[in-house]
């Protein structure tokens, strides 16, 4: 196709790609922060489940291993977290931005340790046409050729919904987030929740990381993340907690990694520097815009979002 | 004469001493040091296996000089106000040579000079220079010039593709460089550029050498430090022209070559000098001659033929019977920017700003 709507084909195959990773990440923490734990920690997060998929994928030379060893480090290293500011009650923020320098530095050592920055990537997840759906006109090019986790970013967007709405469990989730106390007082163990969530939310960070160094840009470089787990913190917030709106918000998100370059290639001047900051200034909007009707309409932040819970004290 | 005229030519002579250009102008000699402590601020991770990478290995050489008691780097630092934290840092540490490896370092790198007289500070790829501070780089485009015959002779399409990371002088230099590589043996290709306004995001530097492809583009060349952008000419199936360092493992069916750095001849030297007491505040520009620059060894798609006539360009260049931005070279609009038989200065070079014929993209206002 060419002409415009190859164009628009091409930004939206970018886009739904470049969104996988911020959705991964952003759904974990959606989950986290709906039982009321805020983890700024999710860039670090990332790194460590970009550098261990890697490692793991070029030493076993598998890539559902790569995945696997970057979920389970992801999960491992957010029980730090977990330990902190659940079980000890520290600050949340300190405690997320702890996690995240950390990742930061332990990654890099990792990754220096094992030598694997002149690594090339043995393997990748490659494009995988849906059989059928591959072949819907425009639609079927630009979505359903994507990589494997691409496709389970946003399947998994849609079990999050379903678990955090439709299960009991979910509902747990929601109600630890909301109100603790009442939580507590039904017989809803407030920190084994908060510990399940924060672990969830590291496992989806792990992975996120690991659709950058086994699917989106193949191999290994220190804070190849490059802002990645910030912004999908801001893509929480801009899809109001809620995993659907995220989703959506990710390929907006992703779109902006996309839509200047191929602006540029075709010849179109572009405003780069106002494009990148599109997503914050709407999130900023979105805040804005909430910020005043949060009141019992199930807008804006959990109730209970960044507080630790001791079960003796009055809300 | 009132001692107010001391005072006013005082502050005259030190505003002189902070020097723009590249060019002759006063050169400040420096006190031998019997011992070296040699501090590194990288913009990037050393981890990006590109430009960070390449200086690291220079400072990795240094260590090796005896005279050399220790060397340390700090990376990912941010052009501005956090690089003039961490210079002041390294010069109250008492480490007496420092080496800013990026172009936004520079005023930092001014003011941090002016307060710490006692220490020597090179600069990379900047144009201002004090009594203790100089600027130092290697003449890359005569690399970028011959990985260009390489990409006009491989392109089929006629449209090459460059990502570009941002558009100051070094880089729009070595666009220009490299489009006059390119049409010195295809007159008609023309090569097109994609700014990312990042130095380091490997995943969207690979998303603009795939836009590049999507309209056409069958060789990215990039001026980036991540090898992204032959990552996506590998799974592109295009070619791929790297950057920094020998980018081949990361694309070994798509790397026809790179531009390649090697600090440890230059930096070797300056430590050498700081130790003898040699050391002034010259400017450095080293050519291919020196080996500071070079081509990575070729892929092995790139045809013989190819092959001599870069050897030959080569040795042209660095015996100076080839010089790349000699006129006579047009502008993007097909004026005469550089008259027949004229060779630039390097000043006029380190200020370039305009895109030479054959150019498709345009230069943010």
């Amino acid at each position: 196709m060419d002409g415009w709507p190859g164009f628009l084909q091409s930004v939206l195959a970018a886009a739904a790609a470049q969104g996988a990773p911020l959705l991964l990440v952003a759904l974990g923490e959606i989950i986290c922060e709906r039982a009321g734990v805020l983890n700024l920690g999710a860039e670090g997060m990332m790194l460590m489940g970009a550098v261990c998929g890697f490692a793991a994928c070029n030493a076993g030379s598998s890539l559902p291993a790569g995945a696997a060893a970057a979920m389970l480090v992801g999960g491992a290293f957010s029980l730090v977290h977990a330990l902190l500011s659940v079980t000890f009650r520290a600050n949340q923020i300190v405690s997320g931005l702890a996690l995240s320098i950390l990742g930061l530095g332990l990654s890099s050592f990792i990754g220096e340790r094992l030598d694997l920055v002149m690594q090339p990537a043995a393997m990748s997840f490659g494009p995988i046409p849906i059989p059928f759906a591959s072949r819907i006109p425009f639609l079927g090019e630009a979505l359903f050729r994507q990589g494997v986790l691409t496709y389970l970013a946003y399947a998994l967007a849609a079990a999050a919904w379903f678990m955090l709405f439709r299960t009991r469990l979910g509902l747990r989730i929601r109600s630890v987030g909301e109100s603790p106390l009442t939580a507590d007082a039904m017989g809803v163990s407030v920190p084994a929740v908060r510990w399940l969530c924060v672990g969830i939310g590291g496992v989806m960070a792990g992975l996120g990381g690991a659709c950058l160094s086994l699917s989106l840009s193949p191999g290994w470089k220190e804070q190849m993340t490059a802002g990645r787990g910030w912004v999908a913190i801001a893509l929480v917030i801009f899809g109001n907690w809620h995993p659907g709106k995220a989703a959506l918000g990710a390929l907006l998100f992703g779109a902006l990694y996309s839509l200047d370059t191929r602006l540029q290639a075709r010849g179109t001047v572009v405003p780069v520097q106002f494009l990148q900051m599109v997503p914050y200034l709407g999130t900023i909007a979105f805040l804005a815009a909430t910020q005043g009707k949060a009141e019992g309409r199930g807008v804006g932040a959990p109730e209970a979002l960044a507080r630790p819970y001791i079960r003796e004290e009055k809300e | 004469m009132g001692s107010g005229t001391v005072k006013m030519l005082r502050a005259g002579a030190l505003a002189a001493a902070v020097e723009i250009g590249v060019g002759a102008g006063a050169l400040w000699a420096f006190p031998a040091q019997r011992e070296i402590k040699a501090g590194f601020v990288y913009v990037a991770p050393v981890g990006d296996a590109g430009w960070n990478w390449a200086h690291d290995e220079g400072r990795k050489a240094l260590e090796k000089l005896p005279y050399v008691k220790k060397t340390r780097f700090v990376e990912n630092v941010k052009e501005g106000a956090d690089a003039t934290r961490v210079m002041t840092q390294f010069a109250e540490m008492g480490f007496n040579l420092i080496f800013a490896t990026s172009y936004g370092y520079m005023d930092p790198c001014v003011e941090t000079a002016g307060k710490y007289p006692k220490v020597v500070f090179m600069h990379c790829s900047g144009s201002k220079r004090s009594p203790n501070m100089a600027n130092y780089f290697g003449r890359i485009y005569q690399a970028r010039y011959l990985t260009g015959i390489v990409g006009g002779k491989m392109t089929k399409s006629g449209v090459i593709g460059y990502v570009a990371a941002h558009p100051i002088p070094e880089v729009i230099r070595g666009i220009n460089a490299f489009t006059l590589g390119v049409r010195s043996v295809n007159p008609k290709a023309r090569v097109r550029v994609v700014w990312t306004y990042t130095w380091f995001d490997p995943a969207k530097e690979k998303e603009a050498a795939e836009s590049l492809i999507e309209v056409g583009a069958d060789v990215i060349a990039q001026h980036q430090d991540s090898s992204g952008p032959q990552r996506a000419a590998e799974e592109r199936g295009v070619w791929g022209i790297g950057y920094d360092t020998d980018m081949s493992r990361f694309a070994p069916r798509a790397h026809l070559t790179s531009a390649v750095w090697n600090w440890a001849p230059l930096y070797t030297k300056i430590a050498a000098d700081l130790h003898e007491g040699k050391w002034t505040n010259e400017p450095i520009w080293w050519g291919i001659e020196t080996g500071i620059v070079d081509i990575a060894p070729f892929g092995p798609m790139v045809p013989a033929d190819v092959r001599r006539l870069v050897a030959e360009r080569k040795r042209d260049i660095a015996e100076k019977r080839l010089v790349v931005f000699r006129g006579p070279v047009r502008d993007q609009a097909g004026r005469t920017a550089i008259p027949v038989g004229v060779t630039p200065t390097d000043l006029e070079l380190y200020a370039m700003n305009w895109f030479v014929e054959g150019v498709e993209g345009k230069l943010p206002k």
